[in-house]
Order: C-alpha cells, then sequence, then structure tokens
C-alpha cells in the first residue's frame, strides 16, 4: 500500500521544525517514529500535505531525575525506555507499558511522545500517564508550555495540541515513598491494540491505609478514562481483597468500551474488572503493601 | 511533488536514488536496489516479513519493519539486508541453523525471522528459549513453525 503523495521534511533543530510547521500550514503532520502514523497514511485513513521528520533532532532522546519530575524527551524509543535501568528499578509501570507496545521491531521506531500526541485511546501509555498524574510539555515559536496529561487528551486522536506546537518532553513527578504501580494488559495476540488495560498507582500511608489511588482504563472511552469513583473509594481504606473487588467494580462500571472483534461490551468490562483488581495488587505490593 | 536525492549504504555497498517522498523503504530495497530477498508480507506493520536492521552510528543493529520506514528516512544510513547475511559464499550460523534445524516451511517469513533472530545474537549472544520466543514476537510465521525456528535460533547461538 502507497501513502498519497505528500511532501517530506526533515527537521534539524526544533527552530527547524516549528518554523517548517509554520511555513507548511494545516495538512502538516509531524513524524516522530512513524508506527501509527505511516500505517494510517498507508490505509489512506488519513492525509497530509507535508510530513515533517523530528527524529533526526538531537536532544529530545532521554531520561532523566530531575527537579522532583522523571523526565522523558519525547523522541525516546519504546525499546530505549524497556532497556533503562532507571525505568526498570524506579518505575516498573513504565516497564510494564512500553513492554506491551506493539511488538519489538515496532518498538525500535515507535516514540513516546508519539504514542500519546497520536492520542488513540486504545494506544497503551495514555493510561499509564493519566495514573502517574503526568504533565507533557509543548514548545511553540513563541516559547513552552505544560499541559496536564488529564487535559492533554480531547478525543479520540485529538489532543489540546495547538498545529504549531511540538510536544517536547513527558515530566512525570517522582512519587513518594511506599508508592507503587503496574500496568496490566490483556490481548489476543503480540502487537494488538488492548482488549483491556488497567494502570493503577498507589501511594501507602505508613500505616498501610491507601493515601491516593489513581486508576486509568485503556480503550474504555473517547479517552484514557481515569476512574475516580474508583480511586476515592480506596482513599483512606486498608486495600484488603474486599475493597479492592469494590474498586475494581467501580472502575468497571465507569468503563463504556465498543464491542469489536476483541470482544462484546460486557466481555472487555469484565476483563476490565479483573485486571483492575490484579492491577491493584500488583501496585500494593511494587508500593511495599499487603493486600 | 518534490523528490530527494538519498544515499544510502546496504550491505556495506553505496547507494544513490532518486526517491518520491512517500516511497517506503521496501520498496527502495526490492524495486530499486532489486535486492528482494526482503519480503512484503502484510503492508500493515503486522508480520515482520520486511525486517532490515538499521545501523546506528555506533554501530547497534536494530530491526525495523521496513513497511513502516519512509526510504527518504534512510538517507545518510546503513542497512544490512538478508543479503548481507552471506559472507565469501559461505551462510552465517543464523542461516545455517534454519536449515540444519528445519526452521523453516514455506520460507515467506525466513528474511524477517533471519534478520531479527540475527539482531538479537548481536545483543544477547546466549538468550533463552524465552527470550528467543520475545525477540521474534513481531515476526509471524504462517506455517506456525516456532517451534523449529526457536531450535534454529539456538543452533546459531551455540555457535557463535
Amino acid at each position: 500500500m502507497i501513502p498519497a503523495a505528500f511532501d517530506y521534511h526533515r527537521a534539524d533543530t526544533l527552530a527547524d521544525a516549528l518554523a517548517l510547521l509554520e511555513r507548511c500550514g494545516d495538512g502538516a503532520k509531524l513524524l516522530a517514529g512513524g508506527q501509527s502514523l505511516l500505517p494510517l497514511l498507508k490505509l489512506r485513513l488519513g492525509m497530509v500535505t507535508d510530513l515533517v521528520d523530528i527524529s533526526g533532532i538531537s536532544g529530545l532522546e532521554y531520561i532523566k531525575e530531575e527537579g522532583g519530575f522523571l523526565k522523558i524527551g519525547a523522541m525516546t524509543r519504546e525499546s530505549t525506555v524497556e532497556r533503562s535501568e532507571l525505568i526498570r528499578s524506579r518505575y516498573p509501570i513504565l516497564l510494564d507499558t512500553a513492554a506491551v507496545v506493539a511488538d519489538p521491531l515496532v518498538r525500535n521506531r515507535a516514540t513516546l511522545g508519539g504514542n500519546l500526541a497520536h492520542a488513540d485511546p486504545a494506544n497503551d501509555h495514555p493510561a499509564t500517564m493519566v495514573a502517574l498524574g503526568a504533565t507533557v510539555v509543548a514548545r511553540a515559536p513563541g516559547g513552552e508550555r505544560t499541559i496536564p496529561i488529564d487535559q492533554f487528551f480531547t478525543d479520540i486522536l485529538s489532543t489540546a495540541l495547538k498545529p504549531n506546537e511540538i510536544l517536547t518532553e513527558i515530566r512525570i513527578p517522582t512519587p513518594p515513598p511506599k508508592s507503587g504501580g503496574a500496568y496490566l494488559k490483556l490481548e489476543r495476540k503480540v502487537g494488538d491494540f488492548a482488549t483491556a488495560a488497567v494502570a493503577a498507582q498507589v501511594t501507602l500511608r505508613q500505616s498501610g491505609e491507601v493515601e491516593r489511588a489513581r486508576i486509568a482504563l485503556t480503550d474504555a472511552g473517547s479517552v484514557a478514562l481515569e476512574a475516580i469513583q474508583a480511586e476515592q473509594f480506596l482513599q483512606g481504606k486498608k486495600p484488603d481483597g474486599a475493597t479492592i473487588a469494590e474498586a475494581a467494580r467501580l472502575a468497571a462500571q465507569a468503563a463504556s468500551p465498543t464491542a469489536d472483534r476483541r470482544g462484546s461490551v460486557e466481555y472487555k468490562r469484565e476483563m476490565a474488572r479483573v485486571l483492575t483488581v490484579r492491577a491493584l495488587r500488583k501496585a500494593v505490593e511494587r508500593a511495599g503493601g499487603r493486600s | 511533488m518534490a523528490t530527494h536525492k538519498i544515499r544510502v549504504r546496504v550491505n556495506g555497498t553505496e547507494h544513490e536514488a532518486e526517491v518520491e517522498s512517500r516511497l517506503l523503504l521496501v520498496h527502495l530495497i526490492r524495486d530499486q536496489l532489486r535486492l528482494t530477498g526482503t519480503h512484503i508480507g502484510c503492508d500493515t506493520t503486522h508480520c515482520g516479513a520486511c525486517t532490515v536492521l538499521l545501523i546506528g552510528p555506533d554501530g547497534t543493529q536494530e530491526p525495523v519493519k521496513s513497511c513502516t520506514m519512509l526510504a527518504v528516512q534512510a538517507d545518510g544510513r546503513e542497512l544490512k539486508t538478508v543479503e548481507g547475511l552471506e559472507q565469501d559464499g559461505k551462510l552465517h550460523p543464523i542461516q545455517e541453523g534454519f536449515w540444519q534445524e528445519h526452521g523453516l516451511q514455506c520460507g515467506f517469513c525466513t528474511p524477517g525471522m533471519l534478520m531479527t533472530s540475527y539482531a538479537l545474537l548481536a545483543r544477547n549472544p546466549h538468550p533463552n528459549e524465552d527470550e528467543i520466543r520475545r525477540a521474534i514476537s513481531g515476526n509471524l510465521c504462517r506455517c506456525t513453525g516456532y517451534v523449529n525456528i526457536v531450535k534454529a535460533v539456538q543452533y546459531a547461538a551455540a555457535r557463535l
């Protein structure tokens, strides 16, 4: 399959990319890893007049802790996240997530920033970033601004990014002590989108009760869905079996998946419930607590 | 629409080509460079038959799906395709492994399987079975001959 014709431009710097976006106008799109955009163009589900390739810009691939945040450059490849010792030891929820994005070959090209900016609610990072309370940094010719993740996704394949803005960094607040998170995904085969998937991040009090819980569901609505009722239910309670079961029931109730080849609405909701139980248990365990 | 003059090094040979923006890397490799060992399978980023190695400036060899990359993106880069495995008329141990262990039936997925396995062994010379299976999980064998494919990779690992 061949995409409809477009012009290709390679940006060497961020300033270059911003200028190209401005010059090319509304029909232009940024090309990061291209693992969602190119298939979409090949299937002609989307059309562009121009592609601005930002994969050659140096300085947008990094993972570092700084000033109370984990900062990830938008062009960081999924395979780099997977192999990062910092991620493995301190942010296992991100390893859980990166390791189930598409397949290993796709992950050699696919980027974290692209996964978010593509804003497919079936993508894996959106839910995880909601659970982690992330913020994204958007750069425009006039300067940069930060966008909280819960305001970033506006609809299916739509974000709060303006046409002249580029997502440059993802910032995750360093979790307080006794925090842990997990991302669990049910997929029919490697490389498939989730039948259901759940991200959970919890912080426990010294006495063992939940200080703060965040739960987000993949592909359970037009954007990554935060299960707010379930989160509120958990607050202040010991995360025992009955409590987790009730939180999972509330989370599944909030889900509005669509029926497709991966399953019926009922099946997907039930899988979201089961995965919420397991993700919460794992998050609590990683936070050093008992469930 | 503008075309681009690009230079790519494939299996150690420098090539120049003039490509349209939308030309996919796999079409450059097969139709213009006439290296038809790289296959087009699903054409939708699923099957991995089109896998080639993208060689980084630091020498890292990353398997990527050449149906999901533009030819123009390979400008200035170095690639390795299945034709580059054999050296001086002698099969690479990974090729020998697929032969000895019957790692192919119809053979359509084989070029992709070889490139992914080759890259795995370069990164991890002694993978266990789980690591092999994970590494090739983006390559589909529609004959479902995975058992022998794993054996083929193990055969090569023992000889590298």
